[in-house]
């Protein structure tokens, strides 16, 4: 599962609609594997004003990435180095994906399996 | 034909050998694929879109997604939901480049506000009008889709459903949900009264240039009949004064008596405009 999708997945528990803390689902024990996939600037242009900057950082030092800006970019591709910006951006988002572990609520303490990059996301019938 | 949604459930029915004949079937391919291109065209992206495919199964309609060129407009990126294992195995031996999900689209969406450019859905939706437990009912499940949907389309995004409804009543059922969960709902039927009939539910989530109506989606298509039976309601207004009035008072008195409530008793005072009182 790419961490892009994981900037949009929220906890799918009733009672954590509207909870603050129901976003960003937090890792334990993930498993990271990169995956090459074209780059494509018009997408990352489209995507970034969608994404939630806060939730990408919390994720992204979850797994131990430090390297990211502490503000989102403005995607304006004007300078060579926001090329690279947004290149490590394209890295970080669609090319790292996570093959195994779980994503835990951090309000109901849900945890949701991620086996073979996909997460289980069928709740019990009185949790919905 | 039967009905696969008449034997199992979705998760029990697809099961592995189930899936395997469905994704290799060459017939079946062709149709899905056709229809997928259909509903592409139905929702009108104009860059390359991040787009949720409802009940993906092994990918199909997926890889279409993946390959659209970038002079139309491609590569979208899709995210996969979808509640048999066996069809999610069998799209993860095909590499798929979306993510995948395995989830029950009945028990909702689970995606924050406006995380999606566009859906679609292709052969899925009829599964939610059966009830597969004492707990769940139909109306619960198709309105936490639709809900689920809704929050998780950006404003003006748009969803095209391919659905097979046994019956008006299924289609009708499904539609109405749509609405009432927000949805700008429109129903566009491919190839009516002939047996390759395709009924394909286009929705417009709020604030698009066409709000709440598909009628200016498929405006300039080939092949496509517009039936509006919407009522004009700027003409319908104007039918007449609508102040109630003595005759309308004594009708809706006589309807509720029928129907065994207790009314007023009428009088000469019935239905008169009170005296103005000036101090």
């Amino acid at each position: 599962m790419k961490l892009l999708t994981v900037n949009f997945l929220t906890c799918a528990v009733k009672g954590c609609k509207g909870s603050a803390a129901s976003f960003p689902l937090h890792f334990e024990d993930a498993e990271l594997e990169q995956r090459e996939i074209g780059y494509n600037p018009t997408f990352l242009s489209n995507i970034l004003p969608r994404l939630d900057w806060d939730a990408i950082t919390t994720t992204a030092l979850e797994l131990g990435f430090t390297n990211l800006p502490a503000t989102k970019p403005d995607g304006s591709f004007e300078t060579a180095d926001e090329h690279k910006v947004m290149r490590d951006l394209h890295t970080l988002l669609m090319e790292t994906e996570v093959v195994q572990g779980k994503m835990v609520c951090r309000n109901c303490g849900h945890a949701y399996q991620i086996k073979e990059g996909i997460a289980n996301f069928l709740l019990p019938n009185h949790l919905v | 034909m039967s009905r696969p949604e008449e034997t199992l459930p979705p998760d029990l029915f697809y099961n592995d050998r189930e899936s395997r004949k469905y994704t290799t079937s060459s017939r079946i391919q062709n149709v899905q694929s056709d229809m997928t291109y259909r509903a592409l065209e139905l929702l009108q992206l104009n860059g390359p879109s991040l787009i949720l495919d409802i009940g993906c199964g092994s990918g199909l309609s997926g890889e279409i997604l993946s390959s659209v060129s970038p002079v139309d407009g491609g590569p979208h990126l899709w995210v996969g939901m979808d509640i048999s294992a066996s069809m999610l195995d069998i799209a993860l031996q095909k590499n798929v480049e979306g993510d995948l999900l395995l989830g029950d689209i009945g028990q909702g969406i689970p995606f924050r506000a406006g995380s999606f450019d566009a859906a679609v859905s292709i052969s899925a939706i009829q599964w939610l009008c059966n009830a597969e437990s004492s707990e769940a009912n139909p109306q619960g499940r198709l309105s936490r889709f639709f809900n689920g949907l809704y929050a998780s389309l950006r404003r003006g995004g748009r969803a095209v459903c391919q659905f097979y409804p046994k019956n008006d009543a299924q289609r009708s059922l499904i539609s109405s949900a749509a609405t009432k969960a927000g949805f700008g709902a429109g129903i566009l039927e491919d190839d009516p009264g002939t047996k390759k009939s395709k009924l394909y539910l286009v929705l417009t989530a709020g604030g698009g240039q066409d709000q709440g109506d598909i009628t200016g989606v498929v405006k300039g298509m080939s092949d496509v009949e517009i039936q509006d039976g919407r009522r004009n309601f700027r003409t319908a207004g104007k039918k007449g004064d609508r102040r109630s009035n003595k005759s309308d008072i004594t009708r809706k008195k006589e309807q509720m008596e029928r129907r065994g409530k207790v009314t007023k008793a009428s009088s000469k005072y019935t239905g008169r405009s009170r005296r103005r009182i000036v101090f």
